[in-house]
């Protein structure tokens, strides 16, 4: 059993000291510079700011988003009681290392794409020494992050929560009548700044496996990918992947969840059909109706989940796909790299390539001069009145193919 | 001073609609005429407020038979008899209700085509969903549901108009209300449950057998036969072209990292190979340490210059053509492949080395 203890707060400043009364959250910001530019010696600069809900700010050159957490020394993973501050992230941002970091707007039409306009967030703005290479860059950067996320947690979560939510074993039988289905959730894992880590470790080794879904709301995955920011499952998604908070929530009343295929995206033709086919072996065990894909990222991963949505129709296991669309900005083009005829059941969480125009922000956290460099940027997207011309693309979490959002898509 | 109807319709219709006669005037070349005609007539009694200042009359046989020779006319007619500029332009043109009858709606939507294309005009038509020119011409031309036969003539002469006047005020179409034929364009909007919700119920009625529909049709899949293999590599002209987004450093041509809207053509007469000062790779896909270490791993100018030396092949085009396609669409990409096919046939050349990433 695990318990998700949430907290909820009002307001996120800056004071003396930590604390979290009255649901006000006072972070010291010298003590976390100092802990973090202690513990890693390849940060150059640290500067810590705020964006919070509705103000006029722009975060730049995204990297990853971290909901904080604690939990107490000793319990195992994926049981026990784990605190969260359910709307407060840490976010790291800083000079591109893959071209694929993405932008939050605070306000404006750009705040409506992204689920990080509705939280209050610390922004860290990481620099590092000249000498690192773009992998050490990327690694400096994600693990500052997340430490910075546990180090909050820690310091604030220790009392009872707002609310408990509990989580308990799916091993007692249910309703022999109701639908067994899995979530088959693949991680990108294609090398070169395109990781995930599972406890600490790139996911690219040991996948795909069956694992419990206990472990994944515990924090079991981190991203650590530089994929396109709208279709980038942050850290955040995978604390709060919402397939199996909704699969959770239907466990016992209209399904029978049977638990958490996780998988990857690896580059090779071989490597993917070798990765669909032990996928399609563990499933086997499970005597499976239907299975939920998810994705992350697009191109090269529209093959990995078309070939599982094929093998799976070969064994008579129903699917249904989540996928995001490049329809081109004017939505006439095909939407995706690859298909196949099995997929008859596809949620669409948004054409990527369409154009916004944000209004200008009062403040900019992070780097500006890299911006035009930017996924979903181009030269000419930055106006001379500060206002940015961007597909949506480059706003983190927009087309969010865990199905975080509510954005669609449709012919029209 | 009388008051101006506020909308002025260019009509078009069939011969039989247009009162020339059934199918011994399928042959007549298309003519104008001033007012309206036929259906046009009960469109104006019914809403007073539309003014028919034209009617176009085709013959059905004529204008499927050899639409752009008629279409052409067509246009050539309303030119000499309308001032699209003047005070007096008119608003719309609507053609039709062409029903299930495939000659008339050819004849409707090409019309329709022609005069968005040559003047601007908003143009609708209205027909059955099956009517053979639907297929042909929905991306292009906004099309009313009609009924199969001249039944439905008041109610497709409604949802014409309807259309027409979102089109004269720009007004955004909506799908599941304004009963028109889909035009293949995606579009994003806010659906009341997320995407994970909407997935999981998806699937339960996909597993119960209850009724669900795809957010996203799988498209016919463009295959391409491939080319003749060469007869004779030794004489054959080989060119360099990459997705992979190499290009001299500094990225002159300011090809986006993601989605590119254009393509590079580099000269590489005097380059003997690509060196890590002289090129770059600015693709936003993937990590470009590597490629940037030693740009000739993505475009392997090095190794073709070492086989142009052994003679293997006849010569080397002196030119390479180099996008991005991250996230690049489809349709774009087809664009740049035929713009760069082209150039590459001109200029004599038999095969490509395609190098994506």
């Amino acid at each position: 059993m695990l318990t998700i203890g949430r907290t909820w707060i009002r307001e996120l400043k800056f004071g003396r000291e930590w604390s979290l009364r009255d649901h006000i959250l006072t972070v010291e910001k010298n003590g976390l510079r100092t802990f973090l530019l202690e513990r890693d010696s390849r940060i150059d600069k640290i500067v810590i700011s705020l964006a919070r809900p509705g103000e006029s700010v722009r975060i730049l050159c995204v990297k990853d988003v971290i909901q904080p957490w604690s939990k107490a020394n000793g319990e195992p993973a994926g049981a026990g009681l784990r605190q969260v501050l359910s709307n407060v992230t840490v976010v790291t941002c800083g000079k591109i290392v893959g071209f694929q970091e993405g932008i939050i707007d605070m306000s404006g039409v750009g705040a409506s794409y992204s689920p990080f306009a509705k939280t209050f967030n610390l922004v860290l703005e990481i620099g590092v020494v000249k000498e690192l290479t773009a992998r050490q860059h990327e690694e400096c950067v994600r693990e500052t992050g997340l430490a910075a996320a546990e180090f909050l947690g820690k310091a604030v979560l220790c009392q009872p929560p707002d609310k408990e939510e509990r989580f308990a074993s799916l091993a007692p039988p249910v309703d022999p009548l109701l639908s067994r289905i899995a979530y088959v959730y693949p991680l990108l894992t294609q090398g070169l700044l395109h990781d995930s880590y599972l406890w600490g470790k790139n996911a690219g080794n040991g996948l795909p496996q069956y694992i419990e879904p206990h472990l994944l709301l515990d924090g079991a995955i981190t991203s650590g990918n530089c994929v396109s920011a709208c279709d980038k499952n942050t850290t955040w998604h995978h604390q709060n992947n919402p397939i199996i908070l909704e699969l959770f929530r239907r466990h016992g009343r209209d399904l029978n969840f049977v638990g958490v295929l996780l998988t990857c995206e690896p580059v090779r033709l071989a490597q993917k059909e070798e990765a669909a086919a032990k996928v399609i072996e563990i499933a086997g065990n499970l005597h499976l109706q239907g299975v939920i894909l998810s994705k992350e990222g697009f191109g090269n991963p529209d093959a990995d989940q078309m070939m599982l949505i094929r093998k799976f129709a070969e064994m008579g296991v129903k699917t249904v796909a989540i996928s995001d669309e490049f329809a081109g900005a004017d939505g006439c083009s095909q939407s995706l790299a690859d298909t196949t005829a099995e997929a008859d059941a596809v949620v669409s969480v948004g054409n990527a390539n369409e154009r916004l125009l944000l209004p200008p922000q009062a403040v900019i956290l992070g780097p500006i001069s890299d911006f035009t460099r930017l996924a979903g940027s181009y030269p000419q997207s930055l106006h001379a009145d500060g206002s940015l011309e961007i597909e949506l693309q480059g706003i983190i979490g927009a087309t969010n193919e865990l199905g975080a959002q509510t954005l669609s898509c449709r012919e029209i | 001073m009388t008051m101006k109807s506020p909308y002025r319709i260019i009509y078009c219709l069939n011969q039989f609609f247009g009162g020339l006669g059934g199918e011994d005037k399928a042959d007549h070349p298309p003519c104008i005429f001033d007012g309206p005609r036929g259906p046009a007539i009960m469109l104006q009694q019914r809403f007073p407020e539309m003014q028919v200042v034209k009617t176009v009359v085709f013959g059905d046989n004529y204008i499927a038979g050899k639409t752009d020779v008629a279409v052409a006319e067509v246009l050539a007619l309303l030119k000499n008899s309308i001032d699209f500029n003047g005070a007096d332009a008119p608003h719309l043109l609507l053609a039709g209700p062409a029903f299930l009858a495939g000659r008339y709606g050819i004849g409707c939507a090409a019309i329709c085509k022609a005069v968005q294309e040559e003047f601007g005009l908003p143009a609708v038509t209205a027909m059955h969903p099956d009517n053979p020119a639907v297929a042909e011409y929905r991306k292009e031309v906004l099309i009313g549901v009609a009924e199969k036969d001249v039944m439905g003539m008041e109610e497709g002469l409604q949802r014409m108009l309807a259309l027409g006047k979102k089109l004269i005020h720009h007004l955004p179409l909506v799908p599941e209300e304004d009963n028109y034929i889909l035009q293949g364009r995606r579009q994003n909007y806010f659906a009341e449950k997320s995407g994970a919700e909407r997935a999981l119920e998806m699937l339960l009625h996909k597993i119960t057998g209850l009724p669900y529909q795809t957010e996203y049709v799988m498209p016919s899949f463009d295959r391409v036969p491939p080319a003749a293999p060469l007869v004779d590599l030794s004489q054959a002209r080989i060119a360099l072209v990459t997705s992979g987004g190499i290009v001299p450093r500094g990225n002159p041509d300011r090809i986006e990292s993601a989605s590119a809207s254009h393509f590079g053509t580099y000269a590489i007469k005097d380059v003997a190979a690509l060196t890590p000062e002289g090129y770059q790779s600015i693709h936003g896909g993937y990590d470009p340490t590597y490629a940037n270490q030693d740009p000739n791993r993505v475009l392997p100018l090095d190794v073709v210059r070492e086989l142009l030396q052994e003679k293997v092949f006849g010569s080397l085009h002196p030119y390479y053509y180099a996008t991005v396609g991250n996230a690049t669409s489809v349709a774009k990409a087809r664009d740049f492949g035929r713009d760069i096919g082209q150039r590459l046939l001109a200029d004599g050349v038999q095969a490509v080395i395609l190098t994506s990433t």
